[in-house]
């Protein structure tokens, strides 16, 4: 909750990490405000260095994508749909202010919306990351995050393709330690000391929640409810349960489909198609021999 | 606000969880319209018309609130029948207009009978010469048809926004108003504020919790750097400047000492003020040493010296903390300006624009400038960062807030107290060396800072000074640091300096028995040694424990109106300050005298805070009401009146005067405006801020965490027109006034929507203004398209509505850049297009060069 001070569990210190606490961010695009501030504290404090400074034209977004360089992301969507109860303009009034003289057709509600959302790697409940990498340097930390350990990676390359959702990849050259693999690390070392990670740290409307993480899917179930009240009627969670990835511990409040926000409807990881994998690879094998040893029958 | 204060907007969220209603007024949708309940989008430079809507729409609904308006605000109080209203005539003008001057004699403005202590009233607001009924006729043609057909608002929207802020206010409820620059930079932004605090006056919502008006700084300590000022007409304390003819204390006390309220206070803060200054040297026998400050004779602000430096009347310059080659209006005037300087001092983090103009700036690079032509010895000074040095903020809602250094600064950089401190020391040196009579004033100022390891002035020592304190020294006094009342008692070479501290401005006195910095700041370093400004822990709602408000640590300004007439709150949610049968008490400070009854009647001839009534809230006013109608102070009215911008699209539906008479326009051939609904620049053009960067960019651009947010200059354009003008999304196009052109890039968002008024569409173009040729992102100058005018009370430019082309493409380099300027804004001819606007050299008052030494 916003104004809490202190008391904020954005604000408070902790021992999560000694007491093995399952920990989460909980992002909330209906008070973000899209100052990204959580992207420069992210980049301050990791010191993670810039990545171009490339215009997109695509609304305020020049920063595109989550990546090597990249740990935090504010995404800004321009929809022509209605917010809650927004009053946009004379849009939402039913006397749209499109051009007058294409006559009664412009008159139609029109709606508008800008919305923004901190998007951030989701430190799944099973990783695919994690599960592909060979040489044990993504590991699962005592507050259930996913982190890259740097100075074991060997930049294979392979956690890169295994993410469903296109979070980690590999720092390209000239920047510093090009090569390796890299996404946020949950500030693990802000944590191991009793502190919150730094984006949630700096977001002055709480958009981002950081804190237990039973507490915040209590939390945010309960936001989703009195947003639909207060007629936000597309509002839901984003925390895939249900598919292999089995929920996600930074997990999303959006309004509309998941889509809008690049993010997969059903995520899965690719470890689950290991066994049909192998099945179908198996079966051609058998099948390579057996027409094999047809082909030498007719000889 | 959630663009330009995304910490403030915390609470504006807040509120908003609370069941709050946010309205968001803004030609474009920002980050805050996106945030809020309704967005108002209207055509800039129309907000009058749209605040004396509702203004109508409270008073001929009767939907104002009466019993707060009745007893509180001068509504009742009657006028002279000299004054004339812009409405006697539709042409927009006032009584007492001096055509020569381009001035009004306010004289017809007063109160009749002239006396502003003690006005006649009528409460049943039925006299037709009272402000109520003045104050009706003037908004009587802002309908919402006319708010329509000005601002491009639909009355449905109108009504939307008038529900809600009625519903929001009354004995239970409160709204309050905020802004920032997108009010205050425009031709008449005094008269854009005075229209939110009639609205907020006939609300009930000033001097009550969750309520007034809040002003949104443009930066840190904006609100600061008035109180203690930067400006030249004032002093600290919103002292006045002495002005030529205020020869002697004397006549200047009595010319700006107020008989009644707490402005009869001011020979008590002038002359404390002035030991502040002067020490010992002040004695009651040298006018405690009025002569040696420096008397006004005409407008010394910016842009009048900025032309004199243009002419070559003015050899050098300090730039502290301001990057004019970017942040200021015409700003390829202010890059010529700074080239006409024989030396120039910059103090900034990094090598601005306004520090480099003279090897890279546009103009260098258009072959208009050669850095072998150009004189200018420019001396750049390394700065401190911001927690790299110590002292106090003084932001919105009038809070100091103390800051401690966190590291010394690298290097050479220094703080800018470090700077004025040496240069002090240096300059009294050399007059201390003369014998030039003008140099008395540097000779005695008494200039005793303790000094710490780096050099730097011990800040909390300037803050006891601020704080005031008896001027008799106490041997021995203060030995160490904080005994008997007494703060930093010993000045830099251990002698002895000065008394007890003052508890508040009540101690000051004005016979040179006590001094003060700023007697407004009273009380923030007190007797009891405490740094007030540095309390971290809130005891309630209202933060006090936190930082320190002036005056008095009163977190809510004029709070007696929180209280019925009778001294009960107006309701159990909304008290503040109540009368408990013996005193005033309450959750805040409060700002009445604390015995006062709340049916106490002043004596005929009473004086001082005893000629205010007990239900008479304001009293910083000599009748301790609240200003619907403002009778003395103002250069451009007593009331708000709609006039169009300087360069406007359409004509003024209301009055036959297009723009504010009294506006400055700074003619020049390089200032030139476009008339009334010139062809040649059919798009309204406003500017603004974004989140990612800082006002100049002298903090952003040159940060690559910020710089890679928003890394290139682009322009806002809707839809429909990029369709018109065959642009895409990305595209180049260049932004073309009479004053320049830049290249940006076209972010086509149907966040910028077209208005219709009246029948015609209209498109609105906006930029943002933070970009410049230096740092690790660079763009062109959205500064280089404005103009430079002067609102007529604070002389500030209208940044936020002008007129614009726009053209597809990129802007021509070099020499070819000229022809292209000229082709689409021809560069020859008259310099007063505009049919309102004085010749060249019509109405500029002074130049510095002519006043001579005072």
């Amino acid at each position: 909750m916003i104004g809490e001070g202190s008391h904020s569990t954005n604000q408070r210190r902790h021992n999560y990490v000694q007491e093995n606490v399952e920990v989460g961010f909980f992002t909330d695009p209906t008070v973000c405000i899209g100052c990204k501030a959580c992207e420069v504290a992210c980049k301050e404090w990791n010191q993670v260095p810039d990545d171009g400074f490339t215009w997109s034209g695509n609304s305020y977004d020049n920063t595109g994508h989550l990546g090597a360089s990249t740990w935090r992301h504010v995404m800004f969507v321009e929809q022509d749909r209605r917010k809650g109860n927004q009053i946009v303009g004379s849009h939402s009034l039913g006397n749209g202010d499109g051009d007058p003289s294409a006559g009664a057709s412009a008159k139609a509600e029109d709606p508008f919306r800008w919305v923004f959302l901190s998007d951030v790697c989701k430190h799944c409940e099973e990783a695919g990351c994690l599960e592909a990498c060979p040489t044990g340097s993504i590991v699962r930390t005592e507050v259930g995050s996913v982190l890259v350990q740097n100075d074991v990676c060997n930049g294979c390359g392979y956690c890169v393709v295994s993410c469903p959702f296109g979070v980690i990849d590999r720092r390209p050259s000239p920047l510093p330690d090009a090569g390796g693999a890299f996404k946020c690390t949950f500030c693990y070392d802000r944590q191991k000391s009793g502190l919150v990670p730094a984006c949630a740290k700096v977001c002055p409307t709480e958009s981002i929640v950081f804190g237990r993480l039973d507490d915040l899917r209590a939390q945010a179930a309960k936001r989703v409810q009195q947003l639909q009240e207060a007629g936000y009627q597309d509002a839901q969670l984003y925390d895939p349960t249900e598919t292999s990835v089995r929920g996600i511990h930074a997990f999303f409040l959006i309004l509309g489909e998941p889509e809008a926000y690049g993010l997969p409807p059903k995520p899965q990881i690719p470890t689950i198609y290991l066994k049909s994998a192998w099945t179908s690879a198996f079966a051609t094998a058998i099948a390579a021999v057996i027409a094999t040893l047809c082909a030498f029958a007719f000889l | 606000m959630a663009e330009a204060h995304p910490v403030g907007f915390r609470w504006a969220m807040k509120a908003k969880e609370r069941g709050a209603t946010i309205i968001h007024v803004d030609p474009r949708f920002s980050r805050t319209s996106a945030l809020a309940d309704i967005w108002v989008p209207l055509r800039a430079g129309t907000d009058i018309a749209f605040l004396g809507g509702l203004i109508r729409h409270l008073i001929e609904n009767d939907l104002f609130f009466r019993e707060y308006v009745v007893p509180y605000t001068n509504a009742s109080c009657i006028l002279s029948d000299e004054y004339r209203d812009p409405e006697d005539n539709g042409d927009g003008y006032f009584s007492g207009w001096d055509e020569e001057k381009r001035a009004y004699e306010d004289d017809s403005w007063l109160y009749k009978g002239g006396d502003l202590s003690r006005p006649e009233r009528d409460l049943t607001l039925q006299h037709p010469q009272c402000v109520f009924q003045k104050l009706k006729r003037h908004f009587s043609r802002y309908k919402p048809e006319m708010v329509e057909k000005i601002c491009g608002i639909p009355p449905q929207l109108f009504h939307k926004v008038a529900d809600a802020l009625v519903a929001a206010s009354g004995p239970k409820k409160t709204a309050a108003v905020c802004y920032a620059v997108g009010w205050t930079q425009h031709s008449k932004g005094v008269q854009i504020i005075r229209a939110a605090a009639i609205l907020q006056l006939l609300l009930g919502n000033i001097g009550r919790p969750g309520g007034g008006i809040l002003a949104l700084r443009g930066h840190a300590s904006i609100q600061g750097s008035t109180d203690i000022p930067t400006l030249y007409d004032i002093l600290p304390g919103y002292l006045t400047m002495p002005h030529k003819g205020d020869e002697t204390l004397q006549q200047y006390l009595d010319n700006y000492t107020k008989k009644t309220g707490l402005w009869s206070g001011y020979p008590k803060y002038m002359v404390s003020t002035l030991k502040a200054y002067y020490g010992k040297r002040a004695t009651a026998e040298n006018d405690f040493g009025y002569s040696w400050l420096p008397k006004l004779t005409g407008n010394h602000s910016f842009f009048e010296f900025l032309y004199d430096m243009l002419d070559g009347k003015m050899e050098g310059m300090f730039l502290m903390g301001q990057n004019p080659a970017v942040g200021a209006p015409n700003s390829r005037l202010q890059r010529k300006a700074l080239s006409k300087l024989k030396w120039l001092v910059v103090r900034d983090m990094v090598e601005i624009e306004s520090a480099n103009f003279w090897r890279e700036s546009p103009e260098i690079d258009r072959g208009e400038l050669k850095a072998e032509d150009i004189e200018t010895e420019v001396f750049f000074f390394p700065a401190a960062g911001h927690a790299e040095k110590e002292g106090a903020f003084t932001n919105t809602q009038r809070l100091l807030q103390w800051r401690e250094k966190a590291v010394d600064p690298p290097g050479d950089c220094r703080s800018e107290a470090w700077f004025m401190h040496q240069l002090a020391l240096r300059l009294m040196a050399k007059a201390k060396a003369s014998t030039d009579p003008i140099d008395e004033s540097l000779r005695a100022l008494d200039w005793w800072y303790p000094e710490d390891e780096l050099g730097d002035p011990n800040m909390e020592a300037v803050l006891a000074e601020i704080n005031g304190w008896y001027t008799d020294p106490v041997a021995g006094g203060g030995d160490s640091g904080r005994t008997d009342g007494i703060v930093f008692g010993r000045d830099r070479e251990g002698n002895p300096h000065h008394g007890k501290q003052v508890n508040g401005f009540a101690e000051l006195k004005a016979d040179g028995s006590t001094a003060s910095g700023c007697w407004i700041y009273s009380g923030v370093l007190g007797r009891d040694g405490e740094n007030k400004a540095n309390l971290r822990k809130s005891k309630d709602y209202l933060g006090h424990g936190w930082g320190f408000a002036w005056p008095s640590d009163r977190r809510i300004i004029y709070n007696r109106a929180s209280a019925r007439p009778d001294g009960s709150p107006w309701s159990e949610q909304k008290k503040l300050v109540w009368w408990d049968s013996e005193k005033w008490t309450g959750i805040d400070v409060p700002g009445f005298v604390k015995g006062k009854p709340p049916d106490y009647e002043p004596e005929v001839g009473a004086e001082g805070l005893d000629a205010i009534p007990g239900d008479a809230p304001f009293i910083l006013h000599e009748d301790g009401l609240g200003w619907l109608y403002v009778p003395k102070g103002l250069k451009d009215g007593p009331l708000p009146t709609h006039y169009e911008p300087l360069e406007s699209p359409v004509s003024n539906e209301l009055y036959s005067h297009e723009t504010n008479p009294a506006v400055h326009w700074f003619t020049r051939s390089e200032n030139r405006y476009a008339p009334p609904g010139d062809a040649k620049f059919p798009f309204v053009l406003t500017t603004y801020r974004l989140t990612e960067h800082h006002t100049a960019g002298g903090m952003s651009r040159f940060l690559s965490h910020l710089a890679e947010l928003q890394p290139e200059m682009f322009a806002e354009i809707s839809p429909e027109l990029a369709r018109d003008l065959k642009i895409s999304n990305g595209d180049y196009i260049c932004i073309v006034t009479l004053r320049g052109a830049i290249e940006a890039r076209a972010l086509v968002s149907r966040r910028i929507r077209p208005l219709h008024l009246d029948g015609k569409t209209l498109h609105q173009v906006a930029l943002p203004y933070h970009y410049g040729t230096a740092g690790v992102v660079r763009g062109d100058a959205a500064n280089d398209l404005l103009t430079i005018s002067g609102e007529p009370n604070v002389t500030i430019m209208e940044a936020k509505a002008l007129t614009c082309n726009i053209m597809p493409g990129r802007l021509p380099r070099g020499r070819a850049f000229a022809e292209f300027l000229n082709e689409y804004a021809p560069q020859s001819g008259l310099t007063d297009l505009h049919p309102e606007q004085p010749a060249k050299g019509g109405e500029k008052m002074h130049s510095h060069a002519q006043e001579g030494k005072t």
